[in-house]
């Protein structure tokens, strides 16, 4: 089943949780309400037609106006794929887990969370996955400040590129 | 008057200081620990082809039983602390070789969040081996270097086997 049939028999089913159909030569996407995002995968999941056995990749992007978290979703049995994307606001950016129907979905929501800071709701241990428990912020937001230090190993560092310009002039 | 042929066979004579650091220097036991891809070069040194066994090095599993700790590869800040307590858990005299850009300087990734630019900075290291990764007879030659360092160490009359006269109150 080609992407888009697949976007559209979502449409049909769900009307206007599905916010917008984007059709690109690579990747074709559509954007999902966040409130509708398990139902609609579940959809995904359990149709005999799209059956999309596989959470293959989950991501979270950081568009300074708005945090989005993307679902590449991947069928074995039906040898298709579809992107789904659900657009959140940047303050206490949430929205519900995936994971009890893709239990891939454990990891990457976690390291969604550490990298980016979108909450999980219903996440059945959301801690950070990557970065030491004791961290400050989220570093892949792009309003994130590096703190000074780490258990006080000093992070300033000399960049090699003003080094470089420096020895030019 | 020349020792020569005045002594039996068994009498050897030499500096207590020089045949302390000649039985160290041969048996100097590196803590298997590698921290990216320069590891897969230490495992190649210390392999049948570069052999770095036949200069008495031999890896360790614990940090109790190190004498050399062989950074490889690029320090995170999360491990950072991890290798500082393994640094204190070794007994002295003990000994760092930083290996590849990583470990010196935080290579590729010294700008990044996450990255300790540079071993040198929780540590003292003995001696860099520069390379990204550096080839197994880098490393050899690190270890040599290293050797040549222990050779001129003087720890029977002075304080951290330095040439700097101990002070006695």
């Amino acid at each position: 089943m080609e992407a888009l049939a697949i976007y559209q028999r979502l449409k049909d089913q769900f009307g206007d949780q599905i916010l917008e159909i984007v059709d690109r030569k690579t990747d074709p996407y559509c954007v999902i309400a966040p409130d509708a995002v398990v139902e609609v995968a579940r959809f995904m999941r359990d149709d005999p037609e799209i059956a999309m056995d596989c959470l293959s990749n989950q991501s979270g992007v950081d568009y300074k106006d708005r945090m989005e978290v993307v679902y590449h979703l991947f069928s074995y049995a039906k040898r298709h794929g579809a992107v789904l994307k659900v657009k959140l606001p940047r303050e206490n950016p949430a929205v519900e887990t995936v994971e009890k129907l893709w239990s891939s979905a454990n990891w990457m929501e976690r390291e969604i969370f550490d990298l980016i800071g979108v909450n999980f709701t219903g996440h059945s241990d959301l801690r950070r996955i990557l970065l030491p428990e004791d961290w400050v912020g989220h570093p892949l937001r792009k309003d994130f400040v590096e703190p000074l230090e780490y258990h006080g190993i000093s992070t300033v560092r000399e960049s090699p590129i003003i080094r470089l310009e420096s020895k030019r002039k | 008057m020349s020792l020569l042929n005045t002594l039996p066979d068994y009498v050897l004579t030499t500096k207590t200081d020089e045949l302390l650091n000649w039985m160290r220097k041969s048996s100097l036991w590196y803590m298997l620990f590698g921290l990216a891809c320069c590891a897969i070069e230490l495992m190649h040194t210390g392999g049948p082809r570069a052999d770095i066994e036949r200069f008495g090095a031999t890896p360790r599993a614990s940090a109790r039983q190190s004498d050399l700790m062989i950074v490889a590869g690029t320090l995170t800040l999360k491990m950072a602390l991890r290798t500082r307590l393994l640094y204190d858990q070794m007994p002295d005299p003990k000994y760092v070789i930083s290996m590849g850009s990583c470990a010196s300087c935080g290579g590729l990734f010294q700008l990044a969040y996450s990255v300790c630019d540079g071993v040198d900075k929780i540590l003292p290291v003995d001696v860099y081996v520069p390379g990204c990764p550096p080839r197994p007879e880098a490393l050899t030659e690190g270890l040599l270097k290293l050797q040549e360092k222990i050779m001129s160490e003087r720890w029977l009359t002075h304080q951290n086997g330095s040439r700097e006269q101990v002070t006695v109150a």
